[in-house]
């Protein structure tokens, strides 16, 4: 069964953001890498590059496919998870942990309320699910 | 049977067919040191009947099917008259008046009239039976201790590329030693009312064994890992049998079939190109159409690409002009704005330990 971290805010793409002090901590939700299956590969962005809400910032590979990943915000990367490039399988197996993705300064925080809650994302993830079938 | 055990699914040549069950790569490294259990009903099979049927089958393949004994399987392809792939198949000889020949899915129709339409005089008929069949797939070095007890078939008098007919669990099988994984183990053709009965006991039989079922994903790793190809990816009606890496099944000197002049032309006349595999050097898989370069220029694109579980490296296979196809030449891939480097290396990259 997959979980909802109540401390995140949601993305209809599957992006979860983490916020502190105006940097969001960002990666994908336990929902989308149970779907994509076994990570072998997580293209990221470089510090410093600039991104805009909606916009693709690197690509997650599994077995059978690769998927773009869109920033929930607007804002520039401070950190990224370099541990990703020698052990890939941490999204699947800590999506909202160790799994993390990169860290972004946010340039308009006023776009967070343009997210969803957790029990909002379950709810779209649950409609998701119906349309699968 | 299979939702029930937690399967993905997806649509191919027509069949609702499982990606996966547990995961892609656990049921890849189950196969390559346990077992793992694939339903490939979807598989096309085809039946030549007749006095003729030899000389039928001998016409439209280029191996040479004259070779076979009762019992036995080659690996072969049907051929164009430019040499090129209209598919490749399993042939398996019962008898001379008795052929199966196991095709893929999606060539099902078009291998059918194919033949059909190539035979002249002989005196034999082709059928289309893959509906009244199921096809079960029980692959790694467990796979003998696994299906011994449910068959009275003694297993080990079956060598690999042979086949025998007995039952398993108590319904009429074939039962070939064959498969598309690189590893031991064993095709199983039955009653397609019987498939879910026996898929069932086989699962049961496997488990302490550590067999898991298997779905598509891990068959596309399992076969590339050990350089078997795909139809419609690696070889199709525009590239040769030679061009693909298999003149081990030509035999030009069997006979007439179609194809064999076009052949024979292009082995004196020497290659311009032809199928090799490479590893990526660099943690991101290379897939399917990533462009090929050689120098800055396009040459070609990856026919088969993909992270080899258990190789734990990227791999694939691509069309290199014959120049550059040594064993250690290296050439570029183009993955989205990157161009990272590759290498021809010898295949299979992987060989299973004897």
């Amino acid at each position: 069964m997959a979980t909802y971290p109540e401390d995140c805010l949601y993305t209809r793409e599957h992006e979860w953001i983490r916020v502190e002090d105006d940097v969001g901590v960002i990666g994908i939700t336990d929902y989308a890498q149970e779907a994509l299956g076994d990570i072998v590969y997580v293209e990221l962005p470089s510090v410093g590059d600039h991104f805009s809400q909606g916009e693709p910032f690197g690509n997650v590979e599994s077995v059978k496919a690769v998927s773009e990943l869109y920033m929930p915000v607007s804002g520039e990367v401070v950190e990224i998870n370099e541990d990703l490039a020698e052990s890939p399988q941490l999204v699947n197996e800590d999506p909202y942990g160790d799994g993390w993705m990169v860290k972004i300064a946010l340039s308009d925080p006023t776009e967070l309320e343009t997210l969803m809650s957790a029990s909002e994302y379950e709810e779209y993830v649950k409609e998701e699910r119906e349309k699968e079938k | 049977m299979h939702e029930a055990l937690g399967a993905r699914f997806t649509e191919f040549a027509g069949w609702l067919m499982p990606v996966q069950y547990t995961g892609a790569i656990e049921e890849h490294l189950a196969v390559r040191t346990a077992a793992g259990l694939f339903d490939v009903s979807h598989m096309g099979r085809l039946e030549v009947r007749g006095r003729d049927a030899l000389l039928l089958v001998q016409k439209v393949t280029c191996n040479d099917a004259a070779r076979l004994r009762d019992h036995q399987v080659q690996y072969s392809a049907l051929t164009t008259e430019r040499g090129t792939f209209v598919d490749d198949l399993t042939v398996y000889r019962f008898r001379e008046d008795h052929f199966l020949l196991c095709v893929n899915a999606a060539n099902r129709e078009k291998d059918l009239q194919w033949i059909r339409r190539h035979r002249e005089n002989e005196e034999a008929e082709v059928y289309d039976v893959s509906d009244q069949m199921a096809q079960l797939a029980l692959q790694g070095p467990a796979a003998a201790e696994i299906l011994q007890p449910l068959t009275d078939v003694q297993l080990d008098h079956i060598r690999f590329y042979w086949f025998e007919q007995g039952e398993v669990a108590g319904v009429s099988a074939l039962i070939s030693r064959t498969g598309y994984t690189g590893e031991d183990g064993f095709e199983l053709y039955i009653p397609a009312a019987s498939a879910e009965w026996v898929w069932n006991r086989l699962l049961d039989a496997g488990q302490s064994a550590g067999m898991k079922p298997c779905g598509l994903a891990a068959r596309n790793t399992l076969r590339l890992e050990a350089r078997l190809l795909l139809y419609g990816h690696d070889m199709d009606e525009t590239t040769t049998v030679w061009e693909a890496d298999l003149g081990w099944i030509v035999k030009l000197e069997k006979g007439d079939f179609i194809g064999r002049e076009a052949l024979r032309r292009q082995k004196e006349e020497g290659l311009r190109r032809k199928l090799v595999g490479f590893d990526v050097l660099d943690r991101v898989p290379a897939r399917e159409g990533y462009p090929v370069l050689i120098r800055g220029h396009v040459v070609g694109q990856v026919t088969s690409g993909s992270y080899a579980p258990f190789l734990r490296k990227n791999i694939g296979l691509t069309y290199l002009p014959i120049e550059y196809t040594a064993i250690g030449t290296r050439f570029h891939i183009r993955v989205r704005e990157r161009e990272v480097e590759a290498e021809v290396v010898p295949t299979p990259f992987y060989k299973r330990p004897r």
